[in-house]
């Protein structure tokens, strides 16, 4: 099967430019990218479905050669309405970003910025029970009943 | 015997609520069920003693070869009889030993139950797996018993240090039952041990159960874990790690002995870990000041002499390994059990703060020394008669036999130690006025206390069963009896003893001696180092894996899909060689278009403009869509592109309409090169894969089946609805739980609850419309700011609205056979709302949806799987359509097909997320400029 040059760089640059964006801290930035990115990829199915027929419609005249294929095409389907989904719960996202923090930036993960600096310090995890004993005799083991 | 594990699950069940009604007199009914399996095994006994072994397989899942195989052997029975007898007089005595009304006791009751069903279960399994797992919940159970002091830290930390060292060796020992198992072609515990496989995987494989029953049996290097476990309470340490579970790992090695004691390496481990464990608890147990410690450690002791007995491999040893172990665990349980009272009586187990409690407590003071005695090895009693056999297993081996002398001696001397300590009167220390204990609750040390003392002239009874489990070894052995004759065993048993008074008439040079300070590093400490490593590791592995960070995590996949995918394209061959440059030129034309706004977009500075230009890309795609003969896709598109459209608008009104300062050049950078080569990544699998469709579609046969099955020709749709109808399905809830997110999100007040998200009644459409709004186009128009109001969209929304609703659902229903559909529809007819919001404000679009998002939402998924169910309930499959015909008078003859009702479905649920989406990033934000504004 012969794929199409244009497509296939439509595709491709749409690819580019939403994950250039995806890489973004602003979360309005990072859902454009995503945007960009999900027409990319429904380009994709229209190279992967081949070249163009009639449209997928059952009548008299055409056979199913003739059509364009309609699996690739019920896929992006669902494809365009899920990322309507995705849009506006990212953007709920950001607007509740923006309410509590006054921006919509990705910030670190706190508690794992919390692990580095521990790392950096070569420290242990909070939850290590260091009890050191100053004799370091095991006798010691501590016994309550 | 599956009966038998089932009584105690039953009964570790019940054991809360009976403990919590009837208090501490519930342990004497929870005894019930140890007390059941000596009593069953009791009556095995002459089965046993004949040298039949009882079997009990049950079938599990035969195609995997997954059974559960129980088998009574010689060995078993006396580890059963020892398990359950033990366990009941424990249980018994623990009704004395809890306070009346301990919050802890009924959780105690319980996890105690279920430990002896587990412990019953270990030396009953025959199949290894099953033995691993039964290992393991004694493991946790120990764990649950020692940390039963919660508050306590240095008890967590114990329970913490036990089940960490024993898991250890019990994983181990997993690996090593599946090398067994796969080698041996079975699972099967007595048959692999009667024909064990050779090679050097089968020796790993010993090796790593050595490691487990190391680690289970507390020796060296792994013995510091049993003398912390010492903080639980005293049933738990004269049952758990006396009598049973540190004995599992005796077990094991007793049961493998027979088939690996030939190899080098095991002989080697076990008889040289085995005799450092013993020399180095009794050395420590002679020590300590706290008795109960004083036995732990001499308990660690005992644990290596069992080890290098029942490992050793004649047949000699093993008998005499088999005694001891009857001995100890009667011995080694009432001397817990004596310490268990006297710490309960008088409040301290220091030895320097004890005196003349053998006058206070005669009967106690009895069962200890007797006890006592048994363990140092004095004739009569059990641990005389077990030491003389064990000397005489090794008379031929000098320096193990001197190895057991020693140890033997320190053994005695301890022993004293426990006796002095415990019961002597001694200068300077006020005689114990304590009260004294019920004789409920010294009958349990007393009853081990005479069975310790009756096993030695009644030896002859065990001999029986030892020398079942020897038959199969090499070498013969004395038959078990207190008298042989002046023999060299008894020789060594005279030197022992004079040893061990000279020990005990220098204790005070001795004190000294080993007061200088520890002469065996601490294995304790070198835990605790590596636990801190491994720790350190933990932290800085999470530390340099996870750095917090979206965009490092993102690019982090993103250069996963670069180098390892597209590295595999470096290796393909052929490339497709008949590329075409395009279908039509329109394409070329609308790809410039597209590239351009999407290059566009990347610079864009301004929220909006971004938005903007990606929308453009996203026209572009319907255009492309259209060139394609996708009809179906591209009204899909242009309709979602343009809500889409509309929803950004709304929701970036109160975002700042610049994006924040630009990031350093130089990520920028790294970015756009992450950038390219996925884009260029993409476009050569797109490619490769479109070069690699060489077979015959699948989708020829599509219209076909659409038209014939689904009851359709618009194929794409009946692919929707019916082939692919679970996948349509799944979207559906995604999209669902996407709406149901966005309104929490937005509804969501700092001070309120998030139930308001799906109560729009907070903000309620107005009851009735204000008189002069009858003659407005729209009822709620005049609720607009009259700045933004504007007539002409009033009159041309008020003019096309319900044009556009009876649109959407035609599109619906004509969606079967020609472009349309479900989404289709629930955009077409969002887009209308939309104008009704945009025209008329929030007011206005209540009005025109006077219900909750959430009833559209959830009708239309309820609809959607119910179509499913119609499929099943006129006998074809789930989500199967049906095409029903009937003639109607006016309209003529009606082909109705099911799926049409999965469409409807797709239609309210799309509407209801729109109208979620309008509700929460229209009509709320509104509402929240509104209430800023007055405010401030």
């Amino acid at each position: 099967m012969s794929p199409n040059l244009t497509l296939v760089v439509i595709a491709g640059m749409l690819v580019a430019c939403g994950v250039t964006l995806l890489l973004e801290r602003t979360l309005t930035r990072v859902l454009v990218g995503v945007v960009l990115l999900s027409n990319g990829i429904n380009v994709l199915f229209l190279v992967a479905s081949g070249r163009p027929g009639r449209a997928p419609f059952v009548t008299g005249g055409t056979t199913a050669e003739q059509m364009s294929d309609p699996l690739p095409q019920a896929m992006v389907l669902t494809a365009i309405v899920i990322t309507l989904g995705m849009v506006a719960f990212v953007l709920a996202l950001a607007h509740r970003s923006w309410q509590v923090d006054g921006h919509d930036e990705v910030q670190d993960d706190v508690e794992d910025r919390r692990i580095v600096r521990r790392a950096e310090l070569d420290e242990t995890s909070a939850g290590y029970d260091d009890e050191t004993r100053e004799n370091g005799d095991e006798d010691g083991a501590g016994v309550d009943r | 015997m599956l009966t038998l594990l089932l009584v105690h699950a039953v009964a570790a069940v019940l054991a809360v609520p009976l403990v919590k009604r009837v208090d501490r007199r519930g342990f004497a009914v929870l005894a019930l069920a140890p007390a059941a399996t000596t009593v069953w095994a009791g009556f095995q006994g002459p089965a046993v003693l004949r040298g039949e072994n009882p079997e009990v397989v049950v079938p599990w899942v035969p195609s995997l070869g997954a059974e559960l195989a129980f088998r009574l052997d010689p060995l078993s029975w006396v580890l059963t009889l020892l398990v359950g007898g033990v366990g009941a007089l424990v249980l018994l005595y623990c009704g004395s030993y809890f306070h009346e009304r301990d919050p802890g006791s009924a959780r105690f009751a319980a996890v105690f139950t279920a430990f002896t069903g587990a412990m019953t279960g270990l030396v009953l399994a025959d199949d290894l797996i099953q033995l691993y797992v039964f290992w393991e919940l004694t493991t946790v159970f120990s764990y649950l018993l020692i940390g039963y002091d919660a508050d306590q830290r240095s008890a967590r930390r114990a329970a913490t240090q036990a089940l960490v060292v024993t898991t250890f060796g019990g994983l181990a020992m997993l690996v090593g039952f599946v090398l067994l198992g796969q080698q041996a072609g079975t699972y099967r515990l007595s048959e692999v041990v009667a024909d064990l496989p050779t090679g050097t995987t089968a020796t790993v494989a010993v090796v790593l159960l050595l490691v487990g029953a190391i680690t289970k049996s507390a020796l060296v290097p792994f013995h510091f874990w049993l003398p912390a476990a010492m903080a639980a309470p005293t049933p738990v340490s004269a049952y758990l790690h006396a009598a049973a579970m540190v004995k599992a790992g005796v077990y094991l090695v007793a049961r493998f002995a027979p088939a690996a004691a030939d190899l080098p390496q095991w002989r080697t481990t076990v008889l040289v870990l085995g005799l450092a464990t013993m020399l180095i608890g009794a050395y420590r147990a002679l020590r300590q000041h706290d008795v109960k410690l004083l036995l732990a450690f001499g308990t660690v002791s005992q644990l290596g002499f069992l080890t290098v007995l029942v490992g050793a491999g004649t047949a000699a040893a093993t008998t005499a390994g088999i005694a001891l172990l009857v001995a100890h665990a009667t011995f080694k349980s009432a001397l817990f059990l004596v310490v268990g009272i006297v710490d309960h009586q008088t409040g301290t187990r220091d030895l320097r703060e004890l005196s003349g409690l053998g006058r206070r407590m005669p009967l106690l003071a009895v069962a200890g020394t007797v006890a006592a005695a048994s363990m140092a090895g004095v004739p009569v009693a059990a641990g005389f008669v077990a030491k003389e056999a064990a000397y005489d297993a090794f008379l031929d081996d000098p320096l193990v036999l001197a190895g057991l002398v020693l140890g033997s001696v320190l053994t005695a001397a301890y022993s004293a130690r426990f006796v002095w300590g415990t019961f002597w009167r001694k200068p300077g220390v006020p005689d114990s006025t304590a009260p004294r204990p019920s004789p409920g609750f010294t009958a349990a040390p007393l009853a081990l206390a005479t069975v310790t003392l009756l096993a030695g002239p009644l030896a002859p009874l065990v001999d029986r069963p030892a020398a079942l489990v020897a038959q199969e070894l090499p070498g013969e052995a004395e038959h078990l009896a207190l008298w042989h004759g002046f023999s060299a065993p008894l020789l060594l048993t005279v030197v022992t003893f004079a040893l061990a008074a000279l020990l005990v008439v220098g204790r005070g040079r001795v004190e000294a001696w080993q007061a200088r300070g520890p002469a065996v590093p601490s294995a304790d400490r070198g835990y605790r180092r590596t636990v801190r490593a491994l720790d350190r590791v933990a932290v800085e592995v999470t530390g340099a894996t996870q750095r917090g960070s979206l965009p490092v995590y993102l690019a982090s996949i993103l250069l996963v899909v670069v180098a390892v995918p597209g590295g595999a394209l470096l290796w393909t061959r052929p490339w497709p060689a008949d590329v075409v440059p395009y279908d039509t030129p329109g394409q070329v034309l609308v790809g410039i278009v597209v590239v351009v706004a999407a290059v566009l977009t990347v610079r864009a500075r301004r929220r909006l403009r971004a938005v903007v230009l990606a929308g453009v890309t996203g026209y572009g795609t319907t255009l492309l869509f259209v060139l394609h003969a996708g009809p179906d896709l591209a009204l899909t598109q242009a309709l979602a592109e343009t809500i889409t459209l509309v929803v950004f608008v709304l929701a970036l009104r109160r975002l700042p309409p610049f994006f924040s300062a630009r990031p350093l050049a130089g990520t920028r950078w790294v970015r756009i090169a992450i950038g390219v080569a996925v884009g260029t990544c993409a476009s050569l699998f797109a490619l490769v894969a479109a070069g690699a469709r060489v077979a015959t579609p699948v989708s020829l046969d599509l219209p076909d089946l659409a038209y014939e099955f689904g009851g359709g020709r618009n194929v794409v749709n009946v692919t929707l609805v019916d082939a692919r109808a679970w996948d349509t399905m799944g979207e559906l809830a995604v999209v669902l739980v996407a709406a149901t997110g966005v309104a929490s999100l937005v509804f969501h007040r700092r001070t309120g609850s998030t139930d308001q998200a799906f109560a729009p009644s907070t903000d309620p459409p107005p009851q009735a419309v204000p008189e002069s709004s009858r003659q407005n186009w729209l009822p709620a128009g005049s609720t607009v700011d009259p700045e933004r109001r504007s007539v002409v969209f009033e009159v041309v929304t008020r003019l096309t609205f319900h044009a556009i609703v009876v649109l959407s659902l035609y599109l619906v229903f004509a969606g079967h056979n020609q472009p349309g559909g479900g989404f289709a529809g629930g955009l077409v007819a969002g887009l209308a709302l939309v104008v009704r919001y945009l025209a008329g404000g929030r007011h206005e679009f209540n009005t025109a949806v006077p219900v909750n998002a959430g009833w559209l939402l959830g009708s239309g998924l309820f609809l959607s799987a119910g179509t499913g169910l119609v499929g099943i309930l006129i006998g074809q499959g789930v989500l199967q359509t049906a095409v029903i015909e009937f003639g109607v008078p006016v309209l003529g003859d009606v082909k109705l097909v099911t799926s049409v009702f999965f469409d409807i479905g797709v239609y309210l649920l799309v509407v209801g997320l729109v109208v979620d989406v309008i509700r929460s990033f229209g009509a709320e934000i509104d509402r929240q400029i509104d209430e800023g504004t007055q405010t401030s």
